[in-house]
């Protein structure tokens, strides 16, 4: 109650700077959607189950992407290349060093996380729109990256490689339960999510997170604070990195298979439109924003097949004009509608 | 509820009729799988309508202009053709979800026609665990033959191996002492067709290709490539490329004064959109291969087949250019579809589906050049592997030659 009503209290400032707490979701509403999320696979076909994995997939990689841009305010249009380099990290571990996929998945984030580090330093002299076409060819080496011959053994080159979906552990078989293949790597990825939500959330309410928070509002200000304006901005590269390499990860083994163009700028650009629908700085809008990029070229190539990107433009713009801070915007305004009736 | 029953009878009692005509070849008891009922066969597809390769999206548009065509005809022993097309912008994880919609949630009998190796190859293993056949996917790529570990996936146009050897054997034969330059594009199919030129030249491989360059699909031009490749003394020149670099080739050399054997890989040598616009003077006497009519070309004019193809692009397709290679394609392609079916009669399972793809005997779609048939067995999973070389001549391609096969299947 006393959150909620926090929240509403805070919300028209929202707009500019976003206090910590409003990063997050309040306690009653994360338990619904939890439910709502551990209960609804029980229901329905496999096919939606592996939607809803990739759904969660590309949250974990919209999320990662608004702790860079949300808290630390720098752009990035090349996560795709990060989302690329996970994918192939646990491929190649599972297929070719037989490791186990759950293994596989913090090798993934730590090459990232080494690799966005790196990638941050050179960006620490680009800001704005300059960081943004330095990242965007980042975006479009990668696939031409993985091509290359030099790496072909490992790679399979332009063929790509095929992956083998985990089985259920066989314990859930003893105990007379049945979970698909399917079902059991979405509560996996589902396993996994919660875990990087809750240190996302952690990292940003601690001493780092109001230091890139810092960075974000004002890089003077904060340094003369005493920040270490080049280590967070680095650091927060590769987080993000980090996180997005586990997403890849995951979604190699969702999807059983990765090839170069899987992993072109147009993901890239689906994540950006993914955190600015969900709404840019708010955590719990990586969830929505991962509807958007997964479900509405659906709705649109079922509206019209030859039109399907007019339509998926039509509808990006009528949200952007309707709720410019996205989904942020309406859970605000759901919020605020609740605690008004709640004050009558 | 009584109409729906007549209905059923007589259709029931048409399809007895034409198991009885037919001479009883047919298993007169009806098997089902998903995706098959009385009245309907459901197919699914897999096609790029936006993305980079969106240009290939009319194979699918062909498709289902020719299924209207056959379901107003009444369709096939009596079932209309339900074909269900989604696109996947060219990116596997997009593929691998669409193709988990067909036949999870829409329950197709079987997916045609998926374009693109990329695509084809995430959804491969998925079809073949499923045992849902995966028919005539729409790439070259030799892989996609492979009965014996994916039993469930087949090809139709010649793999691009096979293309490889026939020019490889024409060299072998027509100028053994080349020193051959190779220019191909760094992908699946670039690298798929000059294995199959290598392991056609076999042991002279080493010896004849003196150079190879290799280009990215995201090069503005390719000049450079080959300005390097003329200054190593090649008197052969063999281009791997798509439509814009066969043209961007064709162009340079001309300019540079290279007068080498041209051989242009099937794929660029499309009249309409490489040999017009590099201009039909830099072009003559470019060598090729193929294995379909052109739909440019008027010397088919009077060609029974491609009669009936016009007729039916004027009538359900208006809009479609005939000279577009990829109009041609979806047309043979919806027509061996419709050839399986018929042969699969009332058992309509999926086993049976792939039975019949693997029992094509010397069929003939109205798009290939006479002399090229569709040949499969239960060994043999490569559709079309035959081709005639071709030289381009005036403003068309000549074809002369005998009709080769490039040799794949066991």
């Amino acid at each position: 109650m006393s959150t909620v009503q926090e929240v509403v209290t805070e919300a028209p400032v929202i707009e500019d700077a976003i206090p910590k707490k409003a990063m997050a979701l309040g306690p009653v509403a994360s338990l619904v959607i939890l439910a709502l999320l551990i209960a609804t696979p029980l229901f329905v076909k496999n096919f939606i189950i592996f939607q809803m994995t990739m759904w969660l997939i590309y949250a974990i990689a919209v999320l990662a992407l608004n702790i860079l841009t949300g808290a630390s305010g720098q752009f990035s249009l090349g996560q795709s290349a990060f989302y690329a380099l996970g994918a192939y990290t646990s491929a190649i571990l599972m297929e070719h060093g037989d490791i186990n996929y759950v293994l596989t998945l913090p090798v993934a984030g730590l090459i990232c996380f080494i690799a966005g580090f790196l990638f941050g330093l050179p960006a620490l002299r680009l800001s704005g729109i300059y960081l943004a076409l330095a990242t965007f060819a980042l975006a479009t080496a990668m696939p031409q990256l993985l091509k290359l011959g030099v790496f072909e053994h490992w790679t399979g080159g332009v063929q790509g490689l095929v992956v083998t979906k985990p089985d259920a552990p066989a314990i859930l078989a003893s105990l007379g339960l049945k979970v698909s293949q399917d079902m059991w790597l979405y509560y996996f990825t589902l396993a996994v999510s919660i875990l990087i939500y809750i240190f996302s959330v952690n990292l940003l309410r601690s001493r780092s997170g109001r230091a890139m928070m810092a960075i974000r509002d004002n890089e003077i200000a904060a340094s003369a604070m005493g920040v270490d304006v080049s280590l967070y901005k680095t650091l927060a590269f590769g987080v993000s990195a980090g996180i997005t390499g586990v997403a890849g990860g995951l979604g190699a083994i969702a999807v059983q298979f990765v090839a170069p163009d899987g992993y072109t700028i147009q993901l890239a650009v689906a994540l950006f439109l993914g955190m600015v629908v969900g709404g840019v700085g708010w955590l719990p809008g990586s969830l929505a924003g991962a509807a958007f990029i997964v479900f509405v070229p659906n709705i649109a190539e079922s509206v019209s097949k030859g039109l399907s990107g007019a339509v998926f433009g039509v509808i990006l713009i009528l949200i952007i004009f309707l709720v410019p801070h996205g989904a942020r915007q309406i859970a605000y305004g759901a919020q605020g509608l609740i605690g008004k009736l709640r004050r009558n | 509820m009584p109409a729906i029953r007549s209905r059923a009878a007589s259709i029931t009692v048409a399809a007895t009729i034409a198991v009885a005509v037919s001479g009883g070849t047919a298993l007169a008891q009806k098997k089902y799988d998903t995706g098959a009922t009385d009245t309907e066969i459901k197919i699914g597809n897999i096609m790029p309508y936006s993305g980079p390769a969106s240009a290939y999206g009319v194979i699918g548009k062909m498709e289902d202009a020719y299924f209207k065509m056959i379901n107003e005809q009444g369709g096939i022993n009596g079932r209309k053709i339900n074909y269900i097309s989604y696109d996947d912008g060219y990116s596997p994880p997009k593929a691998v979800e669409q193709a988990r919609k067909l036949v999870e949630s829409d329950e197709v009998l079987f997916i045609a026609s998926s374009l693109g190796t990329p695509s084809n190859s995430a959804i491969q293993k998925y079809m073949n665990a499923k045992k849902v056949p995966q028919l005539f996917v729409a790439t070259g790529a030799t892989k996609f033959g492979d009965h014996k570990d994916f039993p469930w996936t087949m090809g139709w146009q010649p793999a691009y191996q096979s293309e490889g050897r026939i020019y490889a054997a024409y060299l072998l034969k027509e100028k053994p002492d080349a020193k051959v330059a190779v220019m191909y594009q760094n992908d699946d199919f670039g690298k798929d067709l000059l294995k199959g030129l290598k392991d056609g030249l076999g042991a002279k491989a080493a010896s004849m290709i003196v150079a190879e360059e290799s280009y990215e699909v995201s090069e503005p031009t390719i000049d450079s490539h080959i300005v390097k490749l003329k200054s190593l003394g090649a008197d052969t020149f063999v281009s791997i490329t798509t439509p814009k670099f066969a043209a961007q080739a064709i162009k340079k050399v001309a300019e540079l004064g290279w007068k080498p054997v041209y051989i242009q890989s099937n794929v660029g040598a499309s009249v309409g959109s490489v040999m017009k616009p590099a201009g039909y003077e830099n072009g003559q006497g470019i060598l090729s291969a193929n294995y379909a009519k052109d739909g440019a070309d008027s010397s088919w004019d009077n060609d029974e087949g491609m009669k009936k193809f016009y007729a039916f692009l004027a009538k359900y397709a208006p809009t479609m250019d005939r000279s577009d290679g990829s109009v041609v394609y979806g047309y043979g392609q919806a027509q061996t579809i419709v050839q399986v079916l018929k042969q699969a009669g009332d058992n309509l399972t999926r086993e049976n589906i792939m039975k019949e793809a693997a029992n094509l005997k010397a069929f003939a779609p109205d798009t290939l050049l006479p002399g090229v048939t569709i040949t499969t067995t239960a060994k043999d999973f490569y559709p079309i592997e035959q081709l005639q070389m071709q030289r381009f001549k005036g403003e068309k391609w000549e074809l002369f030659g005998p009709i080769i096969a490039g040799q794949l299947g066991e």
